[in-house]
């Protein structure tokens, strides 16, 4: 077994100088009834080169984002990753190296993740960050949790905007912990309907931007309405690129920020590893959940970072802790911070301008086809569209003709009512020929 | 002295590299290096991009006006930053990283390649289900090995990490007491040597956590075990094997007493490289368990995630599993999304998608390289290992029990420190100096000082004697009396020891550009 280095020889000897005569001695305390002294029904191991051809089989059965064109979002985005950041991210020493809980020799994964909660802070306007969370959904339902302890409320109120998968995630904790969820039907702009849902019982307000229809959307006002009833505005952003055209979180004056970070360095992954981001305001801080790094001095006054503000956290508070959170997601924050590092202000601001002009490309084309109105009125990469026909069904068609033609609203919360509204993404990776494809595959097949 | 025979330190002299500092900081190849704040240019980019038009017009007063914020590199400079900080992390492939709990063990390239697969890496989790058959069929298989390796009938994959594994089960355990009409269930027990996520997961859940005492043995206290459990009971939350190291002899009694009183036993299953194969936690009468991939089946921890922690149930609690879940269906498989219907059991959902699959591709691909008999071997070796280990470091450590076998790790108590003046920290940092990583420290709670070392089954007989005698001797240079060399230590690192008081004190999370970089070379 090539992954095993113990030779038989190895193994006598051992067991002999620990002074037993088979490895069974070893596993006395299991009890007699649950001793397995065959294999289980499993197949034995395989050669790399077996491994690796089952694996290329199964991966061949799945149509992958960059075989053709490509408009699915929804919470998850297909954008370029330089080559030079899945280098970086393989390198043994941040590969293969654990949570830096000996900060001596752990400098390397900890300044990453200074840099990386510096660069999240700024992206989302926010005073400070941590260092990161397991992807944008459950950072959503954590930071609820952390607007309950705050407030010491027990009503969240969601945006009908927010992303049905994260009004779940969020409701499913919620229950646990007897939260009231106050949820409203799925709309693009209900702006109205959260504020009339405010009231002194709110810990927060959570609201999507852009949100799950591509709307972005001026949050200001509620905020405003949100903070002067005593609760905090929770902003969630499923697209991180957003951040480099559109106003920030901080800007519009969010007491939390979330945010899902695939965008930027990590991939689509079939849903995951993903990775969330959080940030909030300093006075907050204490009440966070997750690993936060801080800077401080060696013993020779040398500059260095370690996790700090443990207390928090479940390994010393244990059933005080404000979260149970351990292992977050180290090494997507890495790939963030050097794919953030690359682009700098300047590429990030250019990679915004490109999906937004890819968006706008996308919505004009659909526009232009007979029986398709575009609903979301101000989006940055992400529109919905009305359909013709129920929009799981063209779908369906269309990847039956190599296009992976969107995300149907059905397919997210079939009770929404939206069986004619198809979430259509572009990013810096749809060329306008794509577009065309797509154009044009609609009308032939809905002409058929 | 070293391996070659050659003395390492000068006789008289006490000097250590640290009372010569450099000019520049940099210690021979460890560069001091600065943040990308200081070093990045704050109109480079390290993209090259396509031309943009861009046309905001349509986003009236929501454009971005203000500076970000964000600093750019070139590619050579972000390579040389990030490859220059690399050099300052310890890492499983540069030696031995005995972190008790954590199993640190080799991680195989192939899972890598495998995981970078377009069919896998590059796949939107909302694509038509027709154009991901392969996907689930991993995800089927995956559940197929799982279940079968513990003996449980249901698995569900979505929880993101060992403690969002723990979530998931409890929240089962919840809906199922729910829907038996016992929500007044409340309380869950758990050992004082528990996982510091096993009571904050409880609590998080709005259950009050109530201590189960220890035998002297270092097992779960049956009698105070019986006087706990009782109508109020929810679950109790046991690690098996513990976090001593040590199965739990009587665990099937302690399935027993559980299920008596109409409670569920959810096992923490972090330590299950320590039985797999060799031991189903399902003969045990375990109700739920979940397992750290990142553990048992080697993914990597990547300095801190991501893992995986999929989560085996009984009968009882499999339909109460959170959404969405993979079945047979007449034209290949399918996925449930909604708790409704055959699901409408499901208690929710734990994240937007399915969970970790980048980390099932890696795991999937241990499991196969490895298989029936290679996983059982895993076990016997991890096992081992320690014990080995046990037996050589008991000549001048005191191990926290004695008598009889450990598990996959072997604990240690500090009462071999008594009178050097030297706590569990200082001979940790210690260990920094002689070139590996040092054990868990100071966790369980329940043992005084604690040093849990675990191997794990990569570790060839050459690098664990090599261990032990780096060991053997700073104990006996502890007992000597020089105290030198550990309260002062680590002086080889990157850097000495970190004022973590500081840090807390007044936290700096983040840099903040009026503050002046403090470079030796400057």
């Amino acid at each position: 077994m090539r992954y095993l280095p113990l030779t038989p020889d190895n193994r006598a000897e051992m067991l002999s100088t620990i002074g037993v005569s088979s490895i069974d001695d070893l596993f006395v305390d299991v009890p007699p009834t649950a001793r397995r002294a065959g294999l289980v029904d499993l197949p034995i191991h395989m050669g790399e080169l077996e491994v690796e051809r089952e694996l290329l089989e199964l991966a061949g059965r799945n149509r992958s984002a960059g075989q053709g064109p490509f408009f699915c979002g929804a919470g998850a985005y297909k954008h370029h990753v330089p080559a030079s950041v899945d280098h970086l991210i393989q390198r043994s020493e941040f590969l293969t190296s654990y949570t830096p809980y000996q900060p001596e020799i752990a400098q390397g994964t900890l300044q990453v993740l200074f840099e990386f909660q510096t660069q999240v802070a700024a992206l989302t306007g926010m005073e400070v960050a941590n260092a990161s969370l397991y992807d944008g959904s459950t950072a959503t339902a954590e930071a609820v949790m952390m607007a309950s302890r705050i407030t010491r409320r027990n009503t969240a109120v969601l945006s009908p905007g927010l992303h049905p998968h994260y009004a779940e995630t969020v409701q499913t904790l919620a229950h646990a912990v007897g939260m009231d969820i106050k949820r409203m039907p799925l709309a693009i702009d209900a702006e109205a309907e959260v504020l009339a849902h405010i009231g002194s019982d709110t810990a927060c307000v959570v609201v999507q931007t852009p949100n799950l229809f591509g709307a972005a959307t001026d949050v200001t006002k509620i905020a405003a309405a949100a903070q002067a009833a005593g609760a905090l505005l929770i902003v969630v952003t499923t697209e991180a690129v957003s951040f480099g055209l559109l106003r920030s979180p901080g800007e519009m004056n969010a007491d939390i920020a979330v945010a899902e970070g695939q965008s930027i360095g990590v991939g689509l992954n079939y849903g995951g590893p993903y990775i969330g981001l959080f940030a909030c305001r300093e006075k907050y801080v204490r009440q966070a959940p997750g690993r936060l790094c801080g800077e401080t001095v060696d013993g020779e006054g040398r500059r260095g970072f370690v996790l700090t503000l443990s207390t928090r956290e479940q390994h010393i508070r244990r059933d005080k802790a404000t979260s149970n959170i351990c292992t977050n997601s180290g090494l997507c924050a890495l790939a963030f911070t050097i794919h953030m590092s690359l682009l700098g202000e300047t590429g990030l601001r250019k990679l915004a301008a490109l999906n937004h002009q890819a968006g706008r490309r996308l919505a004009q084309r659909m526009s232009e086809l007979p029986g398709f109105e575009v609903l979301t009125p101000r989006y940055f990469n992400e529109i919905a569209v009305r359909t013709p026909v129920p929009a799981e069904h063209l779908v369906q068609l269309l990847a039956d003709h190599g296009i992976l033609g969107g995300v149907p609203v059905s397919r997210l919360d079939p009770d929404a009512g939206m069986d004619d509204v198809l979430l259509l993404a572009a990013t810096e990776l749809t060329r306008p020929a794509d577009i065309e494809i797509l154009a044009r595959a609609i009308t032939r097949l809905l002409s058929q | 002295m070293n391996s070659v025979g050659r003395p390492t330190r000068l006789e008289g002299d006490p000097a250590n590299d640290f009372l010569h500092p450099t000019l520049t900081g940099a210690r021979g190849l460890l560069q001091d290096e600065a943040l990308i704040f200081e070093l990045g240019g704050w109109d480079k980019t390290g993209v090259d991009l396509p031309h943009a038009e861009l046309d905001a017009s349509d986003l009236g007063g929501l454009v971005r006006t203000d500076p970000i914020g964000l600093p750019g590199l070139s590619e050579p400079e972000a390579m040389r930053h990030y490859v220059r900080l690399s050099q300052k992390n310890h890492a499983i492939d540069l030696a031995l990283y005995p972190l008790g709990s954590c199993t640190m063990k080799h991680n195989p390239r192939l899972n890598e390649k495998a995981a970078r697969l377009a069919g896998f890496a590059d796949v939107h989790p909302l694509q038509p289900i027709s154009t991901v058959q392969g996907a689930l069929a991993l995800m089927d298989r995956l559940a197929h090995w799982l279940k079968t390796l513990t003996g449980m009938p249901a698995v569900a994959l979505t929880p993101k990490a060992g403690a969002h594994g723990e979530l998931c089960g409890l929240l089962c355990i919840r809906a199922a007491h729910e829907a038996n009409g016992e929500g007044q269930r409340k309380t869950v027990l758990t050992p004082t040597s528990a996982h510091g996520t096993n009571p904050a997961t409880a609590a998080f859940v709005g259950y009050t956590v109530q201590e189960i005492a220890q035998t002297p043995d270092g097992r779960v206290d049956l009698d105070d075990l019986a006087d706990k459990l009782g109508p109020h009971v929810a679950a109790i939350m046991v690690t098996n094997p513990n976090t001593c190291g040590l199965f739990e002899r009587d665990v099937v009694e302690i399935a027993r007493l559980t299920h008596a009183v109409g409670a569920y036993f959810y096992c923490d299953g972090a330590n299950f490289n320590a039985i797999v194969g060799r031991v189903r936690p399902g003969d045990l009468g375990v109700d739920a368990m979940h397992i750290n991939l990142h553990k048992t089946f080697s993914t990597p921890h990547g300095g801190g995630g991501p893992g995986a922690g999929p989560v085996v149930l009984s009968e009882a609690l499999a339909k109460h599993a959170p959404t969405p879940w993979v079945v047979h269906g007449l034209d290949g498989f399918e996925l449930v999304e909604r708790a409704e219907g055959a699901a409408e059991s499901a208690f929710g959902r734990m994240c937007a998608f399915h969970g970790q699959m980048g980390m099932f591709v890696r795991a999937y691909a241990y499991m196969l390289s490895h298989g029936a008999d290679g996983l059982r071997q895993v076990a016997e070796d991890a096992v081992l290992n320690a014990n080995y280990l046990k037996v050589l470091l008991s000549a001048e450590m005191s191990p926290a029990f004695p008598n009889g076998p450990c598990m996959h790790e072997a604990l240690f108590d500090d009462a071999w420190l008594d009178g050097t003046g030297i706590t569990t920290l200082d001979f940790a940092k210690a260990m920094i100096d002689e070139g590996f990583h040092p054990m868990t420290m100071y966790f369980p709670l329940v043992v005084h000082g604690a040093m849990l070392i675990e191997p794990t089954e990569t570790e060839p007989k050459v690098e664990l004697d090599r261990f032990a005698n780096a060991l053997l001797q700073l104990a006996k240079a502890a007992k000597a009396g020089d105290i030198e060399r550990f309260k002062g230590a680590p002086f080889h690192a990157p850097l000495r020891r970190l004022d973590e008081t500081q840090a807390a004190r007044k936290p700096r999370l983040r840099w903040t550009r009026t503050e002046t970089p403090k470079l030796a070379a400057e």
